[in-house]
């Protein structure tokens, strides 16, 4: 029997591969909820846009149609040994494969008064019931974080009519990522929206609370005090060992794995958020807690432990995002700081409504990254790009053929194409339209 | 811990278990409203069954909807969380009701003019009014907080009181007009505007459907300002619907040119407008006493619509250049229907009924025209415009046409291998044989039954029962599509191109998804779009009224309408996990 403990995205991933090349018996464990439900979707839960089924990718009757069995329990311990493991309820489950998912968990870093009532990170399905009693009839929170969770937790706030004061260590948004251009792009969206204010360069210093230990307010490094009837926290996350620690399954910050994503114990392996590759391929994160990791970790995990022994191999980096209303996606690296040898090209659009950033190599000219604000991009067409690494010139004289926004848009191209003319003093033409697929095969 | 979670899990309302097992209430439900569609079968002979028979539907659709400890309490926070801006429009708009339904509960008022001048007003400065206050200083995006909470659009008691409304509407509309007398009279000053005689309530129908387009849809408009696609849209279907459904044919009307609205409506195709064979409206297009002089373009135009038009734009774009462009039917969803959309169901099983239910219409208005037609043309020979029509002449043509659609769905099956396909040509060389016999044997009835008795099943059922009061009526309790989505003989003779010979797609862009749900939840249609787009796969599905919705609603950018080449089409592009690593597919 194969068991997964953790039903999200990664465990999900490789049960449902698992079960298209074997026969072979399949548990999945959860303590959070006994179906799969998409852990992008909790905002819009809270927002009223769709109801939890909603958030479900697959009905109900999905998992005993596939015979993949679903167990809502917490597991309590691992024995590497006897190969089992055991539940809080005291049920003991043999297994042949043992795949840890166990995802992550918020990162705390030891205010006073972050355990205080209405303090809370958003991450798991009980983190948004709790997050539902904690910000009712409030007035007023605080977010901490300039992350891409803190701007989703701050949006659910704004839908509720709550004040939202949000701090950013860094002098501009998400700063650890997004270059200082792309930031303020990325800024002057945020400005747009009533009833939220941004605190650049502020930290949390703690948080002060009521005789019922609630939280009242915050005070910050710099001595601003801002009242506040809630708090969230999301400063990030860290892979959740907490089930490993103590056994024989060695761990770093994650639970250690080889690039066949399998543990330093026998049968055991560990995929998505929780996992920390030992040799990271150059370029990539050794944790990578996104949900296109956990899928691709999943799949590759299904082939190995039905059989075919596949190393990870993550490919070229994407990923996305939605800052309020404003739509960002990244295909290669975009470094966040200049570097020496790489060329940065930004477009920013006349009428404001269009960010993009290229990064090509100076040199060869070979593109190497684009981010992209307000404007959609084929992901087909920029991987191949990547991977054939396309002069920079190919890139913005084909722009027109990955771009992906609705039919209708108001077009960008040539105005970028003439902004890059100018300053890179060359002649490039829009090349002729096709159909995008002639051009990548 | 874990006990207690467990507990938690069971009882509360947002999370699975009980609100998704199929508890008393749902049985219950189901089998009365299955019994009042039995019964509305029967109100085909006896007109006063069908109100108790739609009680019961009613009735049974609420009880299967009733999940118990639903509502999360956020009911009230819509109020809150409603400006004065809103509640001044809102209140504006009601008034501006209030008088429209005084005359409906039968008052007689005694200026129609100034009271209808008032109604309107009040309403359209109303719903401008709203819209002001709901989206003026909000930054422009998607909007769609609270949908799930709201009283109205979360099947909460507002939306049970706007659908039984609706329904009750429309079930005087069809069947007892007699009772509608003083709302009709409130409508004269304009129908004597526009027409010159006095007001009907198909008028009156007409006016108040134009009027909710125009206004709702100018509200979706700002709602979906930053979406150029939805705009050029709405703006389409704006239109179609005031000049071509409305202005046009009472127009025409005032200058006697025989029966208005459904006949002289440039956009209604055969078979939603399944009225177009029949025998009134053909003379009224053909005999040149009747007809006027556009009447016989109108009969042209109306076939070549059916046969050429039809196809061929379906083949470059989809079927949604009529669903989600110019019909009536998809004006109203997209419009007045915008805030149900989301009550679609999305389970396999809403699919499978409404493959068989959006076919089995299909085959009804094919056989009901056939059969009506049959008669019409075997009393004597019709002469249209120069050509005189014979008996034999109609079933070449109408078996001729049987045939050849026939063959054409027997090679996509050879291609496709769907068994609809198989049964679709089957059923179409019975329909042929069936006329041949007819013609050889001169049968008086081309499939046995009474012609009439098919014509007279197929008005009610589908003409009045399925497309008005369950295709409108039921817009806040099934959502908005419920007739196109489930009956529509039309949206189904297009979904078979679409899905077969069409260059339209939605493209899903890579492996950017991350099964949200937002798109599948907002697709009015009832797709799970999200199964496809989290495969990498691309949506070519026949219900697809190509609203371009999901790829609005879509916070990572994965969704995009177009139409491309039909190779490739359905090609999956996913990840593709091999010695090679993990790659997309080419």
């Amino acid at each position: 029997m194969i068991v997964i403990i953790g039903n999200g995205i990664a465990g999900v991933t490789a049960a449902r591969n698992i079960r298209k090349r074997s026969d072979e018996d399949l548990l999945i464990i959860s303590a959070e909820s006994k179906y799969f439900f998409s852990r992008t979707a909790l905002m819009y839960i809270y927002m009223g846009h769709m109801r939890f089924q909603d958030t479900q990718p697959y009905e109900n009757d999905f998992w005993e149609k596939n015979r993949i069995d679903l167990l809502q329990a917490k597991v309590s311990k691992i024995d590497t040994v006897k190969k089992s493991i055991e539940t809080d309820g005291g049920q003991n489950i043999d297994y042949d494969t043992l795949i840890l998912a166990t995802g992550s968990k918020p990162n705390k870093f030891g205010w006073p008064g972050q355990d205080a009532k209405g303090v809370q990170s958003l991450y798991s399905k009980q983190d948004l019931e709790l997050m539902e009693v904690n910000t009712k009839d409030i007035e007023s929170a605080v977010v901490v974080g300039g992350g891409l969770i803190g701007i989703e937790m701050a949006e659910m706030l704004l839908s509720r009519s709550i004040e939202v004061n949000y701090l950013v260590r860094e002098p501009h948004f998400w700063g650890n990522v997004l270059p200082k251009e792309d930031s303020h792009f990325v800024m002057k969206h945020l400005n747009h929206h009533n009833g939220i204010t941004f605190h650049y360069e502020e930290e949390l210093d703690k948080i002060i609370t009521d005789e019922t230990n609630r939280v009242s307010k915050v005070v910050t490094v710099s001595g601003k005090e801002i009242p506040a009837h809630f708090v969230g926290l999301t400063i990030g996350v860290h892979p959740n060992i907490d089930l490993v620690e103590g056994t024989s399954i060695e761990t770093n910050r994650g639970i250690l794995v080889n690039e066949l994503l399998q543990t330093s114990e026998q049968d055991v392996y560990a995929v998505g958020d929780c996992a920390e590759l030992r040799s990271p391929r150059s370029g990539r994160k050794a944790i990578e807690p996104v949900w296109y990791t956990g899928r691709f970790m999943g799949e590759t995990l299904a082939r190995t432990v039905t059989g075919e022994q596949t190393k990870y191999d993550p490919g070229t980096w994407f990923n996305s995002a939605k800052f309020f209303d404003l739509e960002y996606q990244t295909y290669g690296s975009v470094s966040s700081v200049p570097i020496d040898g790489i060329e940065d090209f930004t477009f920013s659009s006349r009428d404001g409504e269009v960010f993009l950033h290229f990064a090509f190599d100076k040199t060869t000219k070979a593109i190497l990254g684009v981010n992209t604000f307000g404007m959609r991009l084929r992901h087909l067409v920029f991987n191949e790009w990547l991977n054939k690494q396309r002069s920079i010139e190919t890139v913005i004289s084909h722009l027109a053929t990955a771009n992906f926004d609705p039919e209708f848009y108001k077009r960008y191209e040539n105005e970028l194409i003439q902004r890059f003319n100018t300053k890179y003093n060359s002649n490039i033409k829009p090349a002729p339209k096709t159909w995008w697929q002639k051009l990548v095969s | 811990m874990s006990e207690k979670l467990i507990d938690y899990q069971d009882n509360l309302s947002i999370s699975g278990k009980k609100a998704q097992e199929l508890g008393q209430f749902q049985k219950i439900g189901t089998a009365l409203f299955t019994l009042g569609a039995f019964l509305l079968i029967g109100a085909t002979f006896l007109r006063i069954i069908v109100i108790p028979a739609f009680t019961l539907m009613l009735i049974g659709a609420g009880l299967f909807l009733h999940y118990p400890g639903k509502k999360y309490g956020l009911s009230q926070l819509v109020l809150k969380n409603s400006n004065y801006i809103q509640r001044f429009g809102m209140v504006m708009s009601l008034v501006g009701l209030a008088i429209t339904i005084v005359a409906w509960l039968g008052v007689e008022l005694p200026n129609p003019t100034l009271f209808l001048w008032l109604t309107g007003t009040l309403s359209a400065v109303g719903i401008l009014v709203y819209t002001y206050g709901s989206y003026a200083n909000q930054s422009k995006g998607i909007k769609n907080n609270y949908v799930w909470n709201n009283s109205l659009t979360g099947r909460g008691l507002l939306g049970w009181i706007a659908g039984i409304g609706l329904t009750l509407f429309y079930i005087q509309l069809y069947w007892f007009s007699s009772s509608l007398k003083p709302l009709i009279g409130l409508f004269d000053p304009l129908s004597y505007l526009l027409k010159g005689k006095a007001a009907d309530q198909w008028f009156v129908y007409g006016t108040i459907y134009t009027f909710v387009i125009l206004f709702l849809g100018i509200k979706f408009m700002v709602k979906y300002r930053h979406n150029r696609y939805q705009l050029i849209r709405t703006i389409v279907v704006i239109l179609s619907q005031l000049v071509l459904a409305y202005f046009i044919p009472n127009i025409l009307e005032s200058m006697n040119e025989g029966v208005g609205y459904f006949s002289k409506d440039l956009k209604n195709v055969w078979p939603l407008n399944y009225y177009f064979t029949e025998s009134w409206s053909l003379d009224n297009m053909t005999q040149p006493k009747k007809a006027g002089p556009s009447g016989f373009f109108f009969f042209v135009w109306g076939i070549l619509l059916f046969l050429i038009v039809t196809p061929v734009l379906t083949y470059l774009v989809g079927k949604r250049w009529y669903c989600s462009w110019v019909c009536g039917c998809g004006g109203l969803a997209e419009t007045a229907g915008d805030g149900f959309r989301h009550l679609s169901s999305k389970k396999l099983k809403a699919w499978k009924i409404e493959r068989w239910m959006i076919h089995v219409v299909m085959v009804f208005v094919l056989v009901m025209t056939v059969a009506t037609l049959w008669p019409y043309f075997s009393g004597k020979d019709y002469v249209i415009g120069g050509l005189t029509i014979t008996k034999s002449a109609y079933v070449y043509f109408a078996a001729g046409l049987s045939i050849i659609s026939a063959i054409g769905l027997f090679v996509l099956y050879k291609k496709f291998a769907s068994k609809y396909l198989f049964w679709g040509a089957i059923i179409l060389g019975i329909i042929a044989l069936a006329l041949s016999f007819a013609l050889i044997f001169d049968l008086k009835q081309v499939f046995v039954i009474d012609s009439r008795f098919i014509k007279k099943m197929y008005g009610f059922l589908v003409g009045s029962a399925f497309s008005g009061v369950i295709g409108v009526g039921f817009y806040p309790i099934l959502g908005n599509r419920v007739w196109c989505r489930f009956g529509c003989p039309m949206a189904g003779y297009m979904g078979i191109i679409q899905r077969f010979k069409s260059r339209f797609r939605i493209t899903t862009n890579g492996t950017q998804c991350i099964s949200c749900g937002n798109c599948s939840t907002y697709c009015e249609q009832g797709i799970d779009v999200r199964s496809y787009a989290q495969r990498g796969q691309n949506i070519v599905r026949a219900s697809c009224v190509g609203c371009g919705v999901c790829a609005a609603v879509c916070p990572r950018g994965v969704l995009k309408l177009e139409n491309g080449p039909e190779e490739g089409r359905f090609e999956p592009n996913p990840i593709i996990v091999d010695e090679k690593g993990i790659r997309l597919g080419e």
